[in-house]
């Protein structure tokens, strides 16, 4: 095995090393690149998140009251998405649905990635949401419309604030879940991690070094996320409640 | 049981052991294929599932193609040179991806698909004298009326990932001052697919590949080859590194067809004769360039072309 770590600072036209390793004028070495693809993977991943925690959290909530037309619309957006494979779901939002409804042809692929991965975990959020919420006990419900708020009060003071605080621990490996299913966009063409390993891999025939600084920058990203949100639930974190210390 | 922070260290530790180990692990040794293949009786071939007509499947593991069909006339000569008295021939599909290393572990003793011979890649392979000369071209819908590369500025661009063509249109826009918008496909049938569908507006990649996906499609009609040549890239079979004697007898093997006029019968039947799996002609002329390839047999990369 010899291996070539200066690989990175070669100019990705014409090969040459460029002193520094970043290039300057016009000049892109495949360091410049592979920060390039991560940003797009991060992108990529914070959107889709937003779009997950946003829907999911919605669904996860509207299969817990006691409308049952609500409870259906839930269960049907959390089934749809959760029985088919993300990579079939990203193609069928590339390739099918820009069929069936022709202005979705205008929307770039890296919007249609979003929604397609952001959708794709929502179903996920939305089982783990309602699953906090289900686990609190009855009378917190109860007890709050007794008090005599109105149920979305209730939601939002009472059951809400508890609920999230007990799934942070699956949300936070949802979170790390998407940056890694960001890794799919490639297949579709978002210029990203994976797409970048691919390529440069190919171009300069180091798939190694290639392969082993993607590997570094996804766990790097993973990580920082899953610190991330420890931070947050020891912040959150109220004492006498249920999943505090 | 709380992890205590001995344990932490010691694992810590031995992690760091490990990946130096791996970083610093010493080179791996010269093949010596010939050797390997008469010890097992068998030969394992790379080949590609969608190159054609150069290499691809008819489904249920058989494989044809121009390559194909050279590589299994190589290594009847082996056979024959070894003394073997039968030489069983084992397929490995490879993708773009994984052919190198494949070649360079020594699962694939010889690689028969679409490989441009490029510096870089000699570092880790050896290749075959050229077989074909690869010419880079446009495919679009004919509707778009696209003649050439200077009406691309600003369009939608396909290629595949992982191929040479994806460099190129980069060298060709830092050279020209162009811009135009790069989508990639993960495969050559997907890349096609985007153009056919109205992604791309074009889809750039080797001349052989273009006319073997048109020749396929639904309607061939509506698709034509166009434009300048991008770029000329030499196309050989790859070899493991570091293995004279298999190559002195997989070249000798093909300097003999090219002499003896064989390698344009070959190349005639495979792209100028309606082929498998639908009965298509794929319809590619010799092209100058392989010809002076084959007059002149040589192992020489692309960076070895002079661009026309």
């Amino acid at each position: 095995m010899n291996w070539d770590w200066q690989v990175f600072c070669r100019e990705t036209v014409t090969g040459d090393v460029i002193a520094g390793c970043f290039g300057s004028g016009g000049d892109v070495t495949y360091l410049d690149w592979m920060l390039s693809a991560w940003g797009w993977t991060v992108s990529v991943a914070a959107l889709a998140l937003v779009v997950a925690l946003f829907f999911g959290s919605l669904m996860g909530i509207l299969r817990t009251v006691p409308d049952r037309r609500l409870v259906a619309l839930g269960t049907a957006w959390t089934e749809l998405f959760r029985n088919i494979p993300l990579l079939v779901q990203i193609f069928l939002w590339y390739y099918v649905l820009p069929e069936l409804f022709t202005p979705l042809r205008e929307l770039p692929s890296f919007v249609l990635v979003v929604f397609a991965l952001g959708f794709f975990t929502s179903a996920r959020i939305a089982e783990q949401v309602r699953a906090g919420i289900q686990s609190l006990p009855q009378g917190q419900r109860y007890a709050g419309l007794a008090v005599g708020l109105t149920l979305p009060q209730t939601y939002r003071y009472v059951l809400l604030p508890m609920a999230f605080r007990i799934v942070i621990p699956p949300l936070t490996s949802e979170s790390m879940n998407i940056v890694k299913n960001s890794s799919v966009a490639f297949a579709v063409s978002v210029a990203e991690l994976t797409m970048f390993a691919m390529q440069a891999g190919e171009e300069t025939s180091r798939t190694m070094e290639m392969y082993l600084a993607v590997t570094l920058l996804y766990f790097v990203s993973a990580f920082t996320i899953n610190r991330v949100m420890l931070v947050v639930e020891n912040r959150v974190r109220v004492p006498g409640m249920l999943g505090a210390k | 049981m709380k992890t205590t922070m001995k344990t932490t260290m010691k694992l810590s530790a031995l992690f760091a052991a490990l990946t130096t180990a791996l970083l610093v692990a010493p080179t791996a040794q010269a093949a010596d294929t010939l050797a390997k293949i008469k010890a097992s009786g068998s030969a394992t071939m790379g080949v590609r599932e969608s190159s054609r007509p150069l290499s691809f499947t008819l489904g249920g593991e058989k494989y044809a193609g121009f390559h194909v069909e050279l590589c299994t006339r190589v290594l009847a000569d082996v056979q024959k040179a070894l003394g073997l008295p039968k030489l069983d021939i084992k397929y490995q599909a490879v993708t773009s991806q994984n052919r190198i290393p494949l070649v360079q572990n020594g699962t694939v003793d010889i690689e028969c698909g679409s490989t441009t011979n490029t510096t870089p890649r000699q570092r880790d392979v050896d290749f075959a004298v050229t077989t074909y000369v690869e010419e880079v071209r446009i495919a679009t819908r004919v509707d778009t009326g696209i003649t050439g590369i200077a009406q691309l500025t600003g369009k939608n661009v396909s290629t595949t990932t992982g191929t040479t063509s994806v460099q190129l249109l980069r060298k060709h826009e830092r050279a020209n001052g162009v811009e135009f918008r790069e989508i990639f496909g993960k495969d050559h049938a997907d890349s096609f697919l985007l153009m056919a569908t109205g992604r791309a507006d074009a889809f750039v990649m080797d001349g052989a590949l273009l006319a073997g996906l048109i020749s396929s499609a639904k309607n061939p009609a509506d698709f034509r080859i166009v434009g300048e040549v991008l770029s000329v890239e030499p196309i050989a079979i790859m070899l493991p590194k570091g293995d004279p004697a298999f190559k002195k007898m997989v070249d000798d093997s093909l300097i003999a067809m090219m002499k003896s006029g064989e390698m344009a019968k070959v190349y005639d039947k495979w792209f100028n004769q309606p082929i498998p799996p639908n009965n298509t002609k794929v319809g590619l002329p010799l092209a100058e360039a392989t010809k002076a390839a084959w007059a002149a047999p040589n192992d020489r990369p692309v960076e070895a072309y002079v661009k026309q």
